[in-house]
């Protein structure tokens, strides 16, 4: 096994963690008092760690210049998936019971939900095409589908805000997360439009090309 | 050849005086932890950690104002809170409220009352005759508890410091010392905690003084030593441990209200047809059990608490 192969698996056993640990809690009795609410919060904040994180992979990939890295990117997209669905099944089968009609006016009455449902709907397509079959097939429309990410990201971190009450600092670390890696990937995207641009004009300014 | 002498140690690396002096309390926290997980890993360990730990409060009598509703267990009341002095998670409170120091605590009495003054609480309590009154608590964020308090009517207390003609609240403050609370290090709220009541809501006879709960002292996370409670009111009106109680004819700014006037009102009665400006208050989880319930009332307490309210508009008093 390559050492890579190693760090991919530790990353994936890591992401799973918080699901087993869910898992060996119902077990021991430890979910607190409430544990509809602790399943929901533990679901919901993974979901939401594994989505940043699949945004950190092509930054990371810039900086450290190692390719391989774009491998990570399927599997946290996935993994984040995966717990974004088990959240939404907390509050379809736990809190709610399948009662279709207090879920239905919730997702229209509570703006937080709306959001959080948004987010849901958004990562269901992305995650359908994410297989080798679907990339080949969308061709250049795959990236531009899979931009979507973004927007689930922010309204992921929207939906955290809109349930918090007074204690704001979580969802604003997430925020400036986002910020951080929207600011790098904005400065490359226009280095690069600067460059092609340079190069068209045949040798325009070149000060995007130095360093 | 050159023979490189670094120095083994810098004088960075000397452990800071506070870290060394703090290594017993830390290894003290180890091996609770350590003790903890163990019990948490052994069969049936929900059932040992159910019993309660303080001291018993003798000579407690019944109330006719008890429910007969099935417990909350000593376990879920002391782990499940919201005291964010100790921190904004609902199990930071049962881990961070050992810091605080409940004796010698001393009660100032103050604003328009006959005998101003500072009280300890030991005095303070003296009075009155302990009761045991068993409630339902409903807090804000849509779940419940069943508790059985140990305390004294609120009224008892008032008529004893006598207030004046002109006072028409009474305002509670909870203790405010970033030595004891780490959670005041934080600006979630506008620290110290505040609270009130109007003055009929205040000598209302479901309104007491709280200073224990299964038969013991009450558990520091719950607000010893000594915390107001409110049956019909959104938990967060009864305040936890008190260390000021002032009479006033000016409405008390309160904590949530302050925080956040559109969706904390100063009443914030129990009410499931005025939801919270973000979620429903229809409903309610009783903590250990699976379907929601619906949420009565003034909390089930209309009976005796509607007519306090009569003629206001209770979506616009929230």
């Amino acid at each position: 096994m390559t050492r890579f192969t190693v760090f991919r698996w530790s990353i994936f056993a890591a992401a799973l963690t918080p699901a087993a640990a869910l898992v060996y809690w119902t077990f021991t009795g430890d979910l607190t008092a409430n544990p509809i609410d602790f399943i929901t919060d533990t679901t919901g904040t993974t979901a939401l760690t594994l989505l940043v994180c699949t945004l950190t992979v092509t930054p990371l990939r810039r900086v450290t210049a190692r390719n391989e890295l774009i491998r990570l990117r399927r599997t946290l997209g996935l993994l984040a998936f995966f717990y974004a669905c088990l959240h939404v099944l907390t509050w379809v089968v736990l809190d709610w019971f399948f009662d279709v009609a207090s879920m239905a006016t919730d997702v229209v009455m509570r703006p937080y939900i709306t959001m959080g449902m948004t987010t849901f709907l958004l990562l269901v397509p992305l995650a359908v095409t994410s297989t080798a079959g679907w990339i080949r097939r969308l061709g250049k429309r795959w990236t531009q589908l899979h931009r979507l990410v973004y927007v689930a990201a922010v309204t992921a971190i929207i939906h955290f805000w809109w349930i918090v009450k007074a204690d704001f600092r979580q969802p604003r670390l997430w925020a400036l997360a986002i910020c951080v890696l929207f600011g790098f990937r904005a400065w490359w995207s226009l280095q690069t439009r600067a460059l092609a641009r340079g190069r068209v004009s045949g040798g325009g300014p070149a000060r995007f090309q130095t360093s | 050849m050159l023979i490189k002498n670094a120095p083994d140690l810098r004088y960075s690396d000397v452990t800071p005086k506070g870290l060394y002096v703090r290594r017993r309390e830390f290894l003290h926290a180890a091996a609770v932890a350590a003790v903890g997980g163990a019990a948490a890993l052994a069969p049936g360990a929900g059932r040992l950690r159910a019993q309660g730990r303080g001291a018993k409060l003798p000579n407690v009598k019944k109330s006719q104002f008890s429910t007969d509703e099935k417990l909350n267990s000593y376990d879920d009341i002391t782990s499940y809170n919201n005291y964010y002095e100790f921190g904004t998670d609902k199990d930071d409170p049962q881990r961070n409220a050992h810091r605080l120091v409940t004796r010698p605590w001393t009660i100032r009495v103050d604003g328009m009352v006959k005998a101003p003054g500072s009280y300890d609480v030991e005095s303070f309590i003296k009075p009155y005759a302990l009761e045991e009154r068993i409630y339902r608590l409903r807090c804000v964020e849509a779940w419940s508890v069943v508790i059985p308090w140990i305390g004294f009517p609120l009224a008892d207390v008032i008529k004893r410091l006598e207030p004046l003609p002109s006072a028409r609240y009474v305002e509670f403050t909870t203790l405010n010392d970033a030595k004891q609370m780490p959670g005041v290090r934080v600006p979630v709220l506008d620290w110290p905690y505040i609270e009130g009541l109007r003055m009929d809501e205040a000598m209302h006879p479901l309104t007491i003084l709280s200073v224990g709960l299964y038969g013991e002292v009450l558990p520091n996370q719950n607000g010893a030593p000594i915390r107001l409670v409110v049956p019909w009111k959104y938990g967060f009106k009864s305040i936890k441990s008190i260390v000021r109680i002032r009479f006033t004819d000016q409405q008390p700014r309160t904590a949530w209200a302050v925080s956040n006037p559109r969706e904390y009102g100063f009443f914030s009665n129990v009410n499931p047809t005025v939801d919270h400006p973000r979620w429903s208050q229809a409903t309610e989880r009783r903590l250990g059990e699976f379907f929601r319930r619906k949420t009565l009332m003034f909390n089930g307490y209309g009976d005796q608490v509607a007519q306090l309210y009569s003629g206001m508009d209770l979506r616009k008093f929230y």
